[in-house]
């Protein structure tokens, strides 16, 4: 399984990396190993096998619903690049495009 | 040609803990911007989520109250975009096990019938924060007080056919989760959110046909609007030889239509994996049971109970039980009237109600206590006041002007039940209005509705109308 040169500029769009045209085809030998391991490990019969989503035997500790963190607002602005009315400055985001959580 | 219309609903319940789902932060609405954002919220380096205990116990409720299965295991995942307002670059979701399995919410149809809609999921994840788009000198401002707020993602399979349907299931969820005590049901401050994956095919195809996915039909009233819309632009479309796109439609409700937003083949690949700083979820079945045991009535056990204990209309029941506070208000009105249930029922639903909307108020608000409802009723009930006056009290009782008790007697206002005292009422009547009497006596039936009016301006409406008409029948022969 190889990469082609578009699937290693997807990856790049999607994880917002700027990559030069002269360094493409670079990556599309870098990656395509990694897939081949990926093809290798998958060829193992896992179909006894309960799925592991963490190495640590262990279950998530949970805390009590109180509020416990003060509001340091000042102290987090004060090394944001731009601030205003309290609020984080970003560049622009395109209008009608605002984030629902999907 | 006959379409169907296919609909799935994916709704964000807000879950009304006091911290954030995984930091100390507060989640109280409404403070200035950025002073909820804690270090974890803002995803600074270096620092480790940790689940709140309550949005397990949240989630688990919400598995009971809609008989799905809890997983005894469930895992986080990231969610992998860009946006300005998702700090982390990530969102922290349940991807492959999320907490809730199934189950399913029972609607009522128009007809009287009954429609099990089934549900897919329910998954816990955490909420982004907000961008806001007024020009900061050709910049975004970004408010992060909602990042990190719970929510329970709730899906239901495509199995609602209708505007009206879809609106119906998000009633009875809404009411669900309020009961449950797990969500504020607040839709103006995004607390129960809606997304509407819409689809039309031929009457009779078992297969699907493309869907769009409607946003922003945040109130009961704009999810009917939206897809009533979009399933006429889905029509119209193929109709006309085109193709639905999948893609994303934001409602406008203003001009009442639905517009293209992004097109979902390239937003949907998010690069799901396990978070690597939360471990599984773990639940007991003992931990299951004990929660169990402390869930309140249900809204659709409660509508079968007053159907049941008071003898209750459907239509009744559904509006009485459509939220706790407003079912307490009739159970205790009910205690208070002597056990009056059907006219309660109907004081309740009908004057109470229209008051209440009018002045665009909660039943928690209602200037007129529970038990001073209920002892109106009663007082119509033995006769003290007739059904008309008590409209009156009723207004008075808004305007707190005293007990039920109280304003009839400063107002004189009760009901006049003396024979004697109606007699010489009617005798006197009778004698005005000589020409009438021959009339009716010849045969003019319709004039004994007259009599009655004139008896009952006459009394101020005070008179018990039983006794007058018996009264009149017997002086008019």
């Amino acid at each position: 399984m190889s990469l082609t040169a578009d699937d290693v500029k997807k990856i790049a769009h999607l994880a917002r990396l700027s990559l030069p045209e002269e360094e493409v085809a670079l990556y599309m030998q870098q990656l395509s190993p990694i897939l081949h391991f990926v093809k290798q490990m998958n060829q193992a019969d896992t179909s006894q096998v309960e799925p592991l989503s963490n190495p640590l035997d262990l279950s998530q500790p949970l805390r009590p619903d109180k509020v416990t963190e003060p509001n340091q607002r000042t102290a987090f602005q004060a090394i944001a690049p731009q601030v205003e009315a309290g609020l984080y400055l970003v560049p622009q985001v395109m209008e009608g495009e605002d984030n629902y959580v999907e | 040609m006959e379409w169907e219309t296919v609909i799935g609903l994916e709704v964000h319940v807000q879950l009304a803990t006091q911290s954030k789902i995984f930091s100390g932060a507060s989640t109280a609405f409404g403070a200035e911007p950025n002073t909820q954002a804690c270090a974890i919220d803002l995803g600074f380096p270096g620092v480790l989520p940790v689940l709140n205990a309550e949005v397990v116990t949240m989630a688990i409720k919400l598995g009971l109250g809609i008989q799905a299965e809890i997983a005894k295991q469930s895992v986080f995942a990231r969610k992998n975009y860009f946006y300005p307002d998702l700090p982390k670059g990530y969102q922290i979701s349940q991807h492959t096990i999320p907490i809730v399995k199934g189950g399913h919410l029972d609607i009522s149809l128009e007809d009287g019938s009954t429609k099990r809609i089934r549900i897919t999921r329910a998954h816990l994840e955490e909420d982004a924060g907000k961008s806001l788009h007024e020009d900061f000198h050709g910049m975004s401002g970004i408010d992060l007080n909602r990042a990190g707020t719970p929510l329970l993602e709730i899906v239901s399979e495509p199995d609602i056919r209708s505007a009206k349907e879809a609106v119906a299931y998000l009633k009875n969820l809404h009411s669900l989760v309020r009961y449950l005590g797990i969500c504020d049901g607040n839709m103006q401050e995004g607390s129960f959110r809606c997304d509407a994956n819409v689809s039309i095919r031929p009457q009779g195809d078992l297969h699907f046909g493309t869907r769009t996915e409607l946003k922003n039909i945040n109130s009961f009233r704009y999810v009917e609007r939206a897809i009533q819309y979009e399933v006429e632009r889905q029509i119209a479309l193929v109709e006309s030889g085109g193709k639905v796109k999948q893609e994303t439609r934001l409602f406008d409700p203003a001009k009442n239509e639905t517009r293209a937003m992004r097109s979902k083949e390239e937003a949907d690949d998010y690069r799901y994996f396990p978070d690597p700083d939360l471990l599984p979820v773990r639940i007991t079945e003992k931990q299951i049971e004990e929660i169990r045991q402390h869930l309140p009535e249900l809204p659709q056990q409660k509508h079968q109970r007053f159907m049941e204990q008071y003898g209750l209309n459907t239509y009744d029941a559904t509006v009485l039980v459509s939220s706790g506070a407003l079912a307490d208000y009739f159970e205790a009105a009910v205690i208070a009237s002597g056990n009056q249930t059907k006219l309660t029922a109907n004081w309740v639903t009908g004057e109470l109600s229209a008051a209440l909307n009018k002045f665009d108020m909660e039943i928690t608000q209602s200037p007129v206590i529970a038990t001073e409802l209920g002892k109106l009723v009663l007082r119509i009930a033995d006769n003290t006041i007739s059904g008309k006056i008590a409209k009156t009290i009723f207004e008075s009782l808004w305007n707190q002007q005293g007990t039920v008790d109280d304003i009839i007697e400063k107002q004189g206002l009760k009901q006049v039940t003396d024979s004697a005292a109606i007699e010489a009422l009617v005798d006197k009547i009778l004698a005005a209005n000589p020409d009438q009497v021959a009339d009716y006596r010849s045969g003019k039936d319709k004039l004994f509705g007259f009599f009655v009016g004139q008896a009952m301006k006459e009394s101020g409406g005070k008179i018990n109308p039983q006794q007058l008409n018996e009264l009149l029948k017997k002086k008019l022969q």
